[in-house]
């Protein structure tokens, strides 16, 4: 009990109230003292405690003195209490209402109950240890000095303070997002070391297996895709896009027969690319710079107006050469049947056909059930 | 009509649909207009109603279900137009003249004929040429009187005959 001193009620600078609980008696010890009413103040630096009937009877000892605290719970005709545990106080110590105790710790008695919450704000506030952190006296213009100042000044600056709140809302927010881009970047390394185990250790797992999971690492995709952040807004970004498409796309549209519609890339390169998604203005400009970057594909619009990629390798002849060989082989065909029996979209497998058709090695039968193409006896036979 | 065989094209679906691809079409009109010719010829048809053409077996094949579109059929007549062997009969082009020979042709056969029978600078009417037992095995026998008088014309303009009156022709 002797660690408390007599305080006239009033924070210091950067202390703060965190809670308070009216009806608490203080323990010297295990004795009874003649504080036996009053209202518990937790402060971040300071245990206060007010008399309810004289508001001048005002004690208060300080938390860095505070060794641990225990919790006692309540029982048969007993309040619960908080046991507070002090060490020893400093020489130059305030008087207070004892001048010593054979006691190193207090009772806080809650008669009007309060105590659960009271000891977690409190253990709260001892990890915390805010008294130890210095802080810098207030500003007396923007601090408690500008509130109390009405008029259109005073509204005006607690606009522009709930201003200044939300800006940094909203930037903390989006460091929330940032976050969890740098974990996507991770979840991609996951996956490549993932991927190059696999090739590593090809006997162990089953083909179909295999297969499964180059699918999935197919759509993780790109792992530092070139963006406005990073490459600017100009040329350079989009010849810098240009070549990352092209690397990126060269093998699928192996696999897909050397064409893909661009509505087909759109939707694979964002889907490889996670965050970073691209617009279809910004694809579109970065594929017309395939030509000039002499870039192993290409874009080509088809006279339909329908936009495709397609590897500089693939050969219209040889289209039309195997087009013509399935048309001799099945008499005719719709867009519908050579898209399944290809394996392709429909769109590109009418293109198929008019390019056959535009070299002469197809005519067509356009009826009300659709157009279907021939081979073209007219100019064989 | 039975004795009339159809070309191959005929039976082949996309004949009755005009081919974009202009190689293509090219062939295609003239299958068209070989067909048009025959078929009128085998029929002995020299007027075609365009508003009726489409349900002429001519331009519609029952058996494969496939029909020439009334844009077909102009483009194929107006293909026959520009070789000479159609000609308009009204501006809206409804009903047309289908000469499976053009005159020029039919003029130079009937001048043939008059050769080899050595009937230069003799005098014949137009109704001894087409009807008279003389010319019964000829192709002309029976032509209608206004595309044998075509024809003469087509000759009188080259000098090779010279009409007389509505009745009579002299060759030379």
């Amino acid at each position: 009990m002797d660690r408390f001193e007599w305080i006239d009620f009033s924070l210091q600078p950067g202390e703060s109230n965190v809670i308070s609980q009216s009806g608490v008696a203080l323990y010297d010890g295990p004795d009874k003292t003649s504080f036996n009413d009053g209202l518990m103040v937790l402060t971040t630096h300071r245990l206060i405690w007010k008399d309810t009937l004289n508001r001048s009877r005002v004690l208060a000892v300080s938390l860095s003195l505070v060794v641990r605290i225990e919790e006692q719970p309540s029982g048969f005709a007993k309040s619960a209490k908080i046991e507070v545990h002090l060490q020893k106080a400093n020489s130059g110590k305030a008087p207070g209402p004892v001048a010593s105790s054979q006691h190193d710790y207090v009772r806080l008695s809650f008669r009007n109950s309060g105590e659960v919450e009271f000891y977690r704000y409190f253990m709260e506030q001892l990890r915390e240890r805010r008294w130890e952190k210095t802080v810098p006296p207030a500003d007396p213009v923007s601090g408690g000095g500008a509130r109390n100042r009405p008029g259109i000044m005073g509204i005006e600056r607690s606009i522009q303070h709930k201003q200044r709140d939300m800006d940094m809302n909203i930037s903390q927010s989006f460091k929330d997002l940032r976050m969890l881009m740098e974990k996507a970047k991770e979840m991609v390394q996951l996956s490549k070391t993932i991927s190059t185990k696999i090739r590593e250790k090809q006997g162990d797992i089953t083909e179909d297996e295999t297969v499964k999971f180059k699918s999935y690492l197919l759509s993780m995709g790109i792992a530092d895709p070139v963006t406005r952040e990073t490459h600017g807004s100009g040329d350079k970004y989009f010849t810098e896009l240009a070549r990352q498409l092209a690397a990126v796309l060269e093998k699928p549209l192996q696999e897909c027969g050397g064409i893909m519609t661009l509505s087909d890339v759109y939707c694979r390169v964002n889907r490889a690319r996670g965050m970073e998604l691209l617009s279809p203005e910004d694809l579109l400009n970065a594929c017309e710079m395939f030509e000039f970057l002499k870039l192993p594909v290409r874009l080509k619009t088809f006279d339909s107006g329908v936009m495709v990629l397609q590897l500089l390798s693939h050969s219209e002849e040889e289209v039309v050469r195997q087009t013509q060989a399935l048309l001799k082989d099945k008499e005719s065909l719709t867009a519908e049947e050579l898209a399944q029996q290809l394996g392709l979209s429909v769109i590109l497998a009418k293109e198929r056909l008019l390019l056959t058709e535009k070299m002469s090695k197809a005519c067509r039968d356009e009826t009300v059930e659709g157009l279907r193409f021939y081979p073209n006896y007219f100019v064989t036979k | 009509m039975a004795t009339f065989t159809w070309p191959w094209q005929y039976n082949f679906p996309p004949f009755f649909t005009i081919q974009p691809n202009l190689d293509t079409r090219k062939k295609q009109l003239e299958a068209w207009c070989s067909l048009v010719l025959n078929y009128q010829k085998s029929q002995k048809n020299y007027i075609l109603d365009t508003t009726e053409a489409q349900n002429s077996p001519l331009f519609y094949n029952k058996d494969i279900n496939r029909r020439l579109s009334t844009d077909g059929i102009q483009i194929v007549l107006e293909e026959l137009r520009k070789q000479g062997n159609v000609e308009w009969k009204d501006k809206a082009g409804k009903q047309c003249i289908i000469m499976w020979r053009t005159p020029e042709e039919w003029g130079n056969l009937i001048y043939k004929y008059i050769t080899d029978k050595g009937m230069k600078n003799t005098v014949c009417t137009l109704y001894e040429l087409t009807h008279e037992e003389d010319t019964e095995n000829q192709e002309f026998y029976g032509l209608e009187d206004w595309l044998l008088l075509r024809a003469l014309q087509c000759l009188q303009s080259q000098g090779k005959a010279e009409l007389m009156g509505d009745e009579g022709v002299k060759f030379f």
